[in-house]
């Protein structure tokens, strides 16, 4: 047997029958199912169809839930769906966790949060941002709606297998450099179609002493350099974040799993499709300035002049971005003024984020309207406990429910046409934070820096 | 699922690279149901002002492009979120084949689910139909999925390859849950297996 990668290995094992050209039926471990399902899940009740494994399906609400205080969804059309996502659920026999349960947050925050996610499984969901549980070890990605229900039906997929990417980061983060960052410098350096077809593996040094939280970042914006999923081989960081979780194994079943789960990571010697390398003692803080995740760059630098650019392509698109971001070539993005902060979304919304916006924010105030949105109500209430609600209330935040909320603005909390925003999130397409909003991705410190300087500005200048 | 064979169509040129799937459908109408209506949702942001009125720049607004069937996009077309419906505004304002040098993922799968056929060709290939496209507008495309072929304007035929798996649904239109219960006995077989090998993937959880 030749040495295989961590991928190989956990697709091989969830192989349940091979189609001529490729494909394989690809059994899945556990789906996860937010508001965005309704439709899938209307659908099987119209085909007359049961859910096959309700036990492997788990449902929260968060994409369309307001996440201002008590509120829960004014709007009729969505107040439907989430009925609807309820009734579903209890007929269906999923485990739900919804309006009112503390334990409900974004999917991508509450699967890991409960020890659903596990190394080693098949993981899928309705949204792209499933790559976040490839964290574990596990193979995570987004799917559609179809295929929602075809999970729904039959607990499997059919699958062409993607090729194998690492990337690996090399050395130590400076003082100030986040997980968001690394992720941030890697799209921009491959392109937001560089990993299209992949799975990528994030390896190194820089890697390896992440925390789970700073693992789930890198891997939740996987999708954005087009990968189909990202992961991190498991290791004590990841079982010691597992161990006792509701959902988790326990017992004899803990001690099985720990002992497979050691023989998951890639072998010495395994080929990759392809390797890219980072070196992490090397990155700055990243900002994004255009419409597209690989439109950054670090927060010392200048904007781009689309007369740099030979490809006319690339250079009408700069002149594209500068133009929607109302930005004009050259200018330093430091001092760039913002109108407004967002400090939540899948990627950065988990305690760790929390603490470490509060930390720049404390004894400062917000020049600009700024929001705290915690993944999940256990976040909340656990940063309640530590006081960090209250640093973010007296220096002008608003501290918020659980949810996607701006990130995506399903749910009606967007930006205004031309508002720019420094925010958490994950992507900084033309109107996603509402129509003619403008984004700029940063890290949760970065974005705590712009909050209290109403700038984009060097957070390593504010005490990091 | 409505079966893909042969299309003649007029054809489109979207410049763009990167175009996600925010942009081909904005989030605030997802909530919206599938329908005919959904048509007007296509690239709503970049066909429409504020104000309702049509942009006259974009593409799908000039005269000789609208009604187009077949879109020929840059590279990277339906990046980023998932939703499906990124590809039945599409279908619902007529567009059946999007040929383009590279798509994204998920996208590129939710296309095979709607009878809506993804055709990948060379980047430069499709730079160049897409010139031909602004030098001729209003010309109509072949795509021939049984003979894996895009006729050109000028009649040269480019051929393009695609997974034979999907192709087969693809021209069946064919519905892929009906298929993959014929495959129940093997999925029971596995899910045995898996139980005796990794119990605690199937344990009766505390909630
Ligand atoms: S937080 Fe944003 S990216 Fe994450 S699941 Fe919600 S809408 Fe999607």
């Amino acid at each position: 047997m030749p040495a295989a990668t961590m991928f190989e290995k956990i697709w091989a094992r969830h192989v349940v029958a091979e189609a001529p050209g490729g494909h394989v039926l690809l059994y899945v471990d556990r789906h996860l199912v937010h508001e965005g399902g309704t439709r899938a899940l209307a659908r099987l009740e119209a085909a007359g169809r049961r859910l096959r494994r309700p036990d492997l399906t788990f449902a929260t609400a968060d994409h369309y839930v307001l996440t201002s205080p008590g509120a829960v969804a004014t709007d009729p059309e969505i107040r439907a769906m989430i009925d609807a996502l309820a009734r579903h659920s209890r007929e269906q026999g999923i485990t739900y966790f919804g309006l009112g349960d503390e334990r409900r947050g974004i999917v991508h925050v509450v699967g890991p949060e409960q020890g659903w996610t596990l190394p080693g499984v098949t993981l899928v969901c309705g949204d792209s941002h499933t790559s976040t549980h490839g964290a574990f070890g596990a193979l995570a990605f987004g799917i559609g709606s179809t295929e929602v229900t075809h999970v729904m039906a039959t607990q499997t997929l059919w699958q062409a297998k993607p090729r194998a990417m690492r990337v690996s980061v090399e050395g130590q983060l400076s003082f100030g450099v986040t997980a968001k960052d690394v992720i941030l410098a890697l799209i921009a350096r491959i392109g937001a179609g560089g990993a299209t077809g992949h799975v990528i593996e994030y390896a190194g040094a820089a890697i390896r002493t992440m925390s789970m939280a700073e693992r789930m970042t890198v891997c939740n914006m996987s999708i954005e350099a087009g990968a189909r999923a990202g992961m991190v081989a498991p290791d004590e960081t990841t079982f010691a974040y597992l161990e006792g979780r509701p959902f988790a194994p326990s017992g004899e079943h803990w001690l099985r799993a720990l002992e497979d789960w050691r023989t998951l990571p890639t072998e010495p010697g395994a080929v990759f499709d392809r390797e890219v390398a980072l070196d992490g003692g090397e990155l700055a803080p990243t900002v994004s300035w255009g419409t597209s995740p690989q439109d950054a760059l670090p927060i010392t630098a200048y904007l781009p002049d689309p007369l740099d650019f030979g490809d006319p392509v690339r250079r009408q698109g700069v002149s594209r971005a500068l133009s929607y971001m109302g930005l004009r070539p050259g200018l330093p993005l430091d001092g760039i003024p913002v109108d407004r902060v967002f400090i939540g979304s899948c990627t950065n919304s988990r305690l760790e984020d929390l603490r470490i916006a509060a930390r720049v924010v404390q004894g400062r105030r917000a020049m600009v309207p700024a929001w705290v949105v915690p993944g999940s109500g256990l976040i909340k209430r656990q940063a309640e406990a530590e006081g960090l609600d209250r640093v973010f209330r007296e220096a002008g935040f608003e501290w918020r429910e659980p949810g996607c909320s701006m990130c995506v603005g399903m749910n009606g909390e967007v930006a205004r046409e031309g508002e720019r925003v420094a925010s958490t999130s994950n992507r900084n397409f033309e109107g996603r934070q509402g129509r003619g909003a403008r984004t700029h991705l940063m890290s949760p410190a970065m974005a705590a820096a712009a909050a209290v300087a109403g700038r984009l500005t060097d957070v390593r200048a504010w005490g990091g | 699922m409505q079966a893909f064979t042969r299309l003649t169509a007029l054809a489109v040129p979207l410049d763009l690279p990167n175009v996600d799937t925010d942009r081909i459908v904005p989030a605030r109408f997802l909530s919206k149901p599938r329908g005919p209506e959904c048509a007007r949702f296509l690239f709503h942001d970049l066909r429409f002002r504020p104000d309702g009125a049509e942009r006259a720049d974009f593409v799908l607004n000039q005269p000789a492009y609208r009604g187009a069937g077949i879109l020929v996009a840059a590279a990277n077309f339906g990046c980023g979120s998932s939703r499906e419906m990124a590809v039945w505004v599409l279908e619902a304002y007529g567009i059946r084949a999007v040929i383009a040098p590279s798509l994204g993922d998920i996208f590129h799968q939710n296309c095979f689910k709607n009878g809506l056929l993804p055709v990948l060709l060379p980047e430069a290939a499709v730079a160049d139909l897409r010139r031909q496209l602004h030098e001729r507008p209003g010309v109509s495309l072949t795509v021939d999925l049984p003979a894996q072929t895009v006729t050109m304007p000028g009649g040269d035929a480019a051929r393009f390859e695609i997974d034979g798996f999907r192709k087969q649904l693809l021209l069946a239109g064919r519905d892929e849950i009906d298929l993959t219960l014929g495959y129940e006995a093997r999925i029971r077989e596995f899910e045995e297996r898996q139980r005796s090998a990794m119990p605690w993937l199937s344990e009766r959880y505390r909630v």
